[in-house]
């Protein structure tokens, strides 16, 4: 197990690398540059500009220099946001991205799974169908509509909660963003967990496990709940990925401080360096979570076995 | 930091004294309270010599005080230096500064301006308007690397005095020592081997105003600056600038009382909501900016034939525009200089009072002339940076021309692309912004001229108008300088070089409880004289 890790980790650092590179002069042929703004600058002043973060230097010049700064663990400065590094924006935004990421996808679980579970036995009938129709409806409405909706209704209009702002991670702060984070996530899980349930319980080990003379809720924990789990499981790796990075839009509507905001800004901004940041920090939590999720079906599936 | 509880009873007796002395400072019943302030986008530095938007120095403005401030309406009033005079060949500016002390406790001596204006226009600190520091000797050699910033013309005389001296008489020069890059800097701080000076904790102040927390993307936390030298007439205990930017998140705060003042928080398509809802908290008011068209007249394009832009120019309806489409108060633009400025000029498209009808009969005749018919349509490009109400006036502008036969494909680029292709003059009619930096129409005529960014854009030539320009600069008559302008202003409007379209307004809501907030023409506030009103609901 310890060296199928070790060499799936280092298996990751030519997919960085390929990675990086491409975002790199990807980002660089996008038309426009960080200084490109509404009040035109005078070409002295650009000039002094493009000399103090090195754009004035050969594109090669300016990867080896960014590859070099980074193998010693430097994202270099944010153009945009230039009283920051590009580590200490991460580095204070994550955590608060975690936060609410990780309690948006518990929320998820916790409800997703049972409603999916329970659907799948109450399969074609009213129950199924209200859960589905529901989770139907939470995949098909946006976040950037369920946001502004609770902040206005129970922000604005009944003042119960704050309509946005962090307040340092106070619990009233986090209701709102949690909730609007979790609803997509909640039908997801629902309808893949009724998927894999309703395939599992018409296995053939279940039918044997039924004809063993196992009562239903035997027949259901002890053989249909790990198997049907397994896709779940391969969805949970990305997803976690994507959502413990932030959502962009829970961020602007909620006032949240979290890393989110900066995959959209810095390439709206052409903020070279917080691209190049964002990108190298979710591709590594990607791989990171891949290689979680592998390690996890093992445990659930006896049958795979990494141990090579 | 220094517990503002024990000096709440200064505050309190200070602000007693103000009253009693009918100053505008502060209402009865107001507190010390901390005032929470929807800023918009997340500052990118607090450095004053390094921020571009309005966002950030409305924050470096509370912290650090100019030689020169704005008043509470946006007027110029003494701020570091109590008083300053103008040698009679208006080449040489004495100020005189006030006692006063940074908020570590060291003296603000004439030395920290002499050190602030040296590094303002070194080229490492790239700031974004070194150019209008130009007219002190040696400057700009200094900021395009030809002299060593040492060499600056700017002397501290004494302790207290400094010296400024200009290569030509500056009209505008006053406005532009207002601008927060020009604040004074704690030069012990900044030439002792402190990293990341801006930081709270750090940071040294000369403003009502220290730095108390900076929570990236979510807050800016500043409070009352016990050493300020008028720190008895500040009423605020603290701001909080909340990083704000999207509108109805902004909205949304406000009205659950979250906020105290939102800035740039009402869309046009939600200015008739908040009227009818809002009430007395939207305060809207003119800003000095100019919404316009910008022309690309570089020969081989149709746009370099004048009849051609004479008649896009003369079938422009601004009235529809500004009262049909966006109705928030705009004023419809027949000139470049808006006319909120201050010394602002009297040029005029000389069709402004004609109708519409003859305007679009005369429009007519000269795309005629200009070789353009029914068989002949007249294809032009219009591009705008993303924004719905950017696209609604393109629309509508494009189905005003089209009865004369233009036919416009309207083209939506992202920000940093339109404004990229603008730089390398590749449009044929673009939306363009012009909000004053300085408010001085210098700023605007400034950018037509040979190096100008709008000329650069546009391919605009004409060393008549440079020279105007350049004269009014050096005239200090008021009247004359106001002539020279509004001449230089005429040439560009008659050559038809842009389509000027309104002026811009300010839209804010301010919670009726702020006390002290005035709307004003660059919408600067100075948080000094705001307090906020305890006893209302």
């Amino acid at each position: 197990m310890l060296s199928y890790t070790l060499k799936r980790l280092a298996q990751a650092i030519p997919t960085m690398l390929i990675v990086i590179t491409i975002a790199f002069f990807l980002m660089r042929i996008a038309p426009g540059g960080p200084f490109d703004g509404e009040r035109a600058l005078p070409p002295e002043i650009e000039a002094n500009l493009m000399a103090a973060y090195h754009l004035d230097e050969p594109l090669w010049q300016q990867y080896f220099r960014y590859l070099g700064n980074l193998v010693q663990g430097d994202f270099g400065p944010s153009f945009k946001y230039k009283d920051f590094t590009v580590t200490e924006l991460i580095m204070q935004g994550f955590p608060v991205s975690l936060q609410i990421g990780g309690l948006a996808i518990l929320l998820a679980l916790a409800i997703g799974l049972p409603l999916g579970i329970i659907a799948a036995l109450k399969r074609n009938t009213a129950v199924d169908y209200t859960v589905m129709g529901t989770a139907l409806a939470g995949i098909a409405v946006p976040n950037f509509v369920v946001a502004p909706v609770l902040a206005l209704v129970f922000g604005v209009l009944l003042g119960w909660l704050p309509a946005g702002g962090w307040n340092d991670g106070a619990l009233p702060n986090l209701i709102l963003p949690v909730i609007a984070l979790s609803i997509q996530q909640i039908a997801y899980i629902a309808r893949m967990m009724r998927a894999s349930m309703i395939e599992v319980m018409g296995s053939h080990y279940i039918r044997t496990a039924r004809a063993k003379g196992l009562t239903e809720a035997e027949v259901v924990w002890r053989h249909a709940l790990r198997p049907a789990l397994l896709p779940v499981t391969s969805y949970l790796g990305p997803a976690i990925a994507g959502i413990i990075t932030g959502s962009v839009v829970i961020e602007q509507i909620f006032g949240i401080p979290g890393i989110g905001r900066y995959f959209v800004q810095g390439a709206l901004n052409r903020d070279y360096t917080l691209v190049m940041g964002t990108v190298v920090f979710y591709g590594a939590l990607i791989v990171l979570m891949n290689l979680i999720v592998d390690l996890i079906y093992s445990a659930l599936d006896p049958q795979i076995r990494y141990d090579d | 930091m220094v517990s503002m509880d024990a000096f709440r009873p200064l505050a309190l007796a200070g602000l007693m004294a103000t009253t009693s002395l009918g100053l505008c400072l502060p209402a009865a019943g107001a507190q010390a309270a901390t005032l929470q302030v929807g800023n918009g986008a997340e500052p990118s530095t607090l450095d004053p010599q390094k921020v571009s938007g309005n966002w950030e120095s409305r924050i470096t403005r509370q912290l650090f005080d100019r030689l020169v401030n704005y008043g509470p309406d946006g007027a110029l009033v003494p701020g570091l230096a109590e008083s300053w005079e103008l040698s009679d060949d208006g080449r040489v500016i004495t100020f005189r500064l006030r006692e006063a002390q940074w908020s570590d406790g060291e003296p603000i001596t004439a030395d920290d301006a002499v050190f602030a204006l040296q590094r303002l226009v070194t080229p490492a600190t790239a700031n974004h308007n070194a150019n209008l520091y130009y007219p002190i000797v040696n400057a700009r050699a200094i900021n395009t690397g030809e002299a060593e910033p040492e060499s600056l013309g700017v002397t501290a005389l004494d302790s207290h005095t400094l010296e400024i001296r200009l290569s030509e008489p500056t009209a505008y020069f006053l406005q532009a020592m207002a601008m927060t890059e020009a604040a004074p800097l704690p030069r012990h701080l900044l030439t002792s081997d402190v990293e990341d000076w801006t930081r709270p904790g750090t940071l040294v102040a000369s403003g009502p105003f220290v730095l108390a927390d900076w929570k990236p993307q979510d807050k800016v936390e500043v409070e009352r600056n016990p050493r300020y030298y008028a720190a008895d007439e500040v009423a605020l205990e603290g701001v909080d600038f909340h990083a704000i930017e999207d509108t109805s998140a902004l909205m949304n705060r406000f009205r659950s009382g979250e906020l105290d003042i939102a800035y740039g928080a009402v869309p046009s398509a939600r200015f008739e909501w908040a009227q009818e809802n809002l009430g007395e908290s939207l305060r809207v008011g003119p800003l000095i900016g100019s919404y316009f068209y910008m022309l690309n007249l570089r020969e081989g394009t149709p746009l370099s034939d004048e009849r051609v832009r004479e008649a896009l120019n003369l079938a422009l309806d601004r009235e529809v525009i500004t009262e049909r489409l966006l109705g928030m108060g705009q004023t419809p633009s027949y000139w470049f200089v808006p006319r909120t400025i201050a010394s602002p000029t009297s040029a005029s498209l000389d069709f402004h009072d004609q109708d519409m009808d003859s305007r679009r009969a005369r429009a007519r005749e000269l795309l005629d002339q200009a070789g353009y018919g029914p068989d002949r349509p007249l294809e032009l490009e219009l591009s705008y940076n993303t924004l719905e109400d950017h696209k609604k006036i393109a629309v509508a502008i494009a189905a005003m021309w089209r009865p004369l036969g233009v036919e416009i494909e309207l083209v939506n680029r992202e920000a940093a692309v339109h404004f990229a292709g603008l730089r390398q003059g590749d449009f044929e009619i673009a939306r363009y912004g012009f909000v004053a930096t300085v408010n001085d129409p210098y700023d605007f005529l400034n950018a037509y001229a040979a190096g100008g960014s709008a000329a650069a854009s546009t391919g605009y030539a004409d060393p008549e108008y440079d020279a105007l320009v350049e004269a009014s600069t050096h005239e200090l008559d008021v009247d004359r300088r106001a002539a020279l302008m509004t001449e230089a202003e005429q040439r560009l409007l008659e050559a038809d070089v842009m389509l000027p379209i309104y002026d811009y307004v300010v839209v804010n809501l301010v919670s009726p409880d702020v006390k002290g907030w005035q709307p004003t023409t660059l919408d600067v506030h100075p948080l000094r004289y705001v307090s906020v009103d305890g006893d209302a609901p």
